[in-house]
């Protein structure tokens, strides 16, 4: 067993050694330039450098200078964690040899292979590593456009809009009512909007008891249902109402101006409505033609390269792959697979079997964590699950406790993992 | 030697091979073994109080870290949290080779090889737990040593460039920088132990399930090899 791994792994590192030599020879350095700065695309172009010692020259473009991670934003809603705290910066990144530019990527030439900017600047590439996140998908919520998250804010990349939904919640009048919209399958953190729920519900039972929450769902179930009502039920009792499809909740029109929600066609006034709309790739994967009608990208579940043109690479939020959910640990799982193949392509560097990892832990109340994961694997089809765990309903104190402490530890953990 | 036995033992204590019915232990002999080797740290009988260390009665079926009046290490407490609770399985483990068990624990206590003796200390102590009925009678013989196995695993020299792959997945959790807020810190890690304690999530006699999954896909080869990438690193 041993052996025939390493005989294979040998034939397939000797083979791209050959197949790049020409590469290495025809240029001092292969270029490999990195679109988004999130969890896939600041640990891709991190070890990329990090791993290639200087034999990569590697470029990293990222609109926004300081990051604001979306995984733990809605820690901040519920008041344990500060907006500061989701902030990092790329100035280690770019100490590890990396140059980061700091502008908005607005096109891809790929026969060309250069990268245009919003500044005017073109960069060219060798391989290049897509990585933008998500968009919303205009039209998946009757009456709202991404014009008027202004008023009713999707707060789901991480930012002023997040700022924004923290402001409203605080603002609400005593009894007054949140309205979610929750998205449609498949979107960013599957948890994400339930552990919001349960962090507005924190915030609310602190300061507004007498407030409602409300949730437009048009799905039938949702990650982490059962823990996640077991502990509305136990913290929130008679504060949160889930509407889900088969009482209306895929029948949904939001009217900004009144702040109304209609669920199959009942008017309910609300103070504040988070609507969370239907998602695609982040438009620069739509504007390098690398996604399918799905509006997300198909890469290879290998390596997470584009199957669309073997010089790209597409990494978390904005690919499809198979069994993997969105999230920022799975883009970072998938940036370390991609970054050894581009270095295997590039540089003929020994080229390991693809091991895919996800966990995501959402927090309920104070002290009270819980989590999911699986372990995931290439098939020729898709990345496949082949393992999986899940928290149990009825879990004591403790173990919740060592659970959100085990989150606080990933949190510092795949930021470190991510920006140095 | 060691290091022989310890994975003998974990490997045996999970399997499911034919297990002939037999008592645990001479527990005459574990008192004597008990205050020898136990007795300077621990207390147990009625009126056990705590000392250095937890006073042992009822320590079958407790979750660990749990007595509220003792003080425990940061990496028992953790363990306990995580689900681990003292069965005729993880005291065997954990007197054999404590760090094995809890990385990190203060018990200062080399550990015991022969396991005919554990046997015969496990016997004694379970004289005073709660719930003696619940220890099965017929597990001990199962400790026997697999002599084919072990020194397969121990054969193994770990690839460390396969291994720096690897550790890539564990470093979105564990800090390179030592820190171990909420997650252990696993760098300097002796290779021996990180051998050891891989193979005690792999068959699930440590608790945790993030930990239990890794490390229940990794094959023996890349248990070495994150072992040998491990022991590269400050």
């Amino acid at each position: 067993m041993t052996m025939n791994r390493r005989l294979f792994l040998g034939t397939m590192a000797a083979g791209s050694a050959i197949l790049s030599a020409p590469m290495v020879l025809g240029q001092a350095k292969p270029r490999v330039v990195v679109i988004g700065g999130g969890a896939g695309g600041a640990t891709a172009a991190r070890y990329l450098a990090k791993d290639s010692q200087g034999a990569l020259d590697v470029t990293l473009i990222e609109a926004n200078p300081i990051y604001t991670t979306c995984f733990f934003s809605n820690l901040y809603i519920g008041g344990f964690y500060n907006f500061e705290d989701l902030q990092h910066g790329y100035d280690k990144i770019a100490a590890g040899g990396v140059t980061v530019i700091n502008d908005l990527a607005t096109g891809v030439d790929r026969a060309a292979k250069t990268v245009t900017l919003a500044g005017g600047q073109t960069v060219p590439y060798d391989r290049l590593v897509l990585s933008p996140g998500i968009d919303f998908r205009e039209g998946s919520v009757a009456g709202w456009s991404v014009a008027d998250a202004e008023v009713m804010p999707h707060a789901y990349k991480a930012g002023p809009q997040t700022q924004l939904l923290k402001a409203q919640i605080e603002a609400m009048p005593q009894g007054g009512t949140f309205a979610m919209i929750a998205p449609p399958n498949p979107y960013r953190c599957p948890p994400g909007p339930y552990e919001r729920i349960s962090m507005v519900a924190w915030y609310l039972k602190q300061n507004n008891p007498t407030a409602k929450i409300l949730i437009a769902d048009p799905k039938e179930n949702f990650s982490k249902k059962a823990l996640f009502e077991e502990g509305w039920g136990r913290h929130y009792s008679g504060m949160v109402e889930w509407v889900g499809p088969d009482m209306g909740g895929n029948e949904i029109e939001v009217r900004p101006g009144s702040m109304e929600v209609l669920i199959d066609g009942e008017v309910t006034k609300v103070d504040v409505c988070n609507v969370i709309p239907g998602q695609v790739a982040g438009q620069i994967a739509a504007l390098a033609g690398v996604t399918a009608d799905s509006g997300w990208a198909p890469v290879d579940p290998a390596n997470m390269r584009s199957k669309m043109d073997e010089n790209i690479w597409v990494l978390g939020d904005s690919s499809a792959q198979g069994d993997m959910p969105k999230s920022g640990f799975s883009a970072n799982s998938q940036a370390k697979i991609a970054a050894m193949a581009i270095r295997g392509d590039l540089l003929g560097s020994r080229v390991f079997p693809a091991k895919y990892s996800n966990t995501c832990w959402s927090l309920i109340a104070a002290d009270d964590g819980v989590k999911v994961g699986a372990a995931y694997e290439p098939t020729p089809e898709k990345i496949a699950s082949v393992e999986s765990f899940i928290s149990q309903t009825g879990e004591d104190a403790a173990l919740r406790k060592a659970t959100y402490e085990e989150s606080l530890g990933w949190y510092a953990g795949i930021t470190a993992d991510m920006f140095g | 030697m060691r290091r022989v036995l310890s994975l003998a033992l974990l490997i045996v204590a999970m399997g499911s091979g034919p297990v002939a019915a037999d008592v645990i232990g001479d527990a005459e002999r574990g008192a004597t073994l008990y205050k020898r080797q136990c007795s300077a740290c621990h207390q147990i009988g009625p009126d056990a109080v705590n000392r250095v260390g937890p006073r042992l009665n009822g320590i079958f079926g407790r979750r660990a870290g749990a007595l509220e009046d003792f003080k425990y290490s940061k990496p028992m407490a953790r363990m306990g949290a995580d689900g681990l609770t003292w069965t005729l399985d993880t005291l065997h483990a954990y007197v054999e080779n404590p760090k094995a068990l809890v990385s990190g624990t203060r018990m200062n206590y080399r550990g015991m090889a022969d396991a005919e003796a554990r046997g015969a200390l496990l016997a004694y102590l379970r004289e005073w737990s709660d719930k003696p009925q619940n220890i099965p009678e017929a597990e001990p013989t199962a400790l026997k040593t697999n002599p084919d196995l072990s020194p397969a695993i121990l054969a193994l020299k770990g690839d460390a460039d396969y291994g720096e792959y690897l550790a890539a997945e564990c470093s979105t959790c564990h800090r390179a920088d030592g820190s171990d807020q909420g997650i252990p810190a696993i760098n300097g890690w002796p290779e021996e132990d990180f051998v050891v304690a891989m193979h005690a999530y792999k068959q699930k006699l440590r608790p945790h399930p993030v930990m239990q999954m890794m490390a229940g896909r990794l094959s023996n080869d890349e248990i070495a090899a994150l072992a040998a990438w491990f022991a590269t690193l400050d």
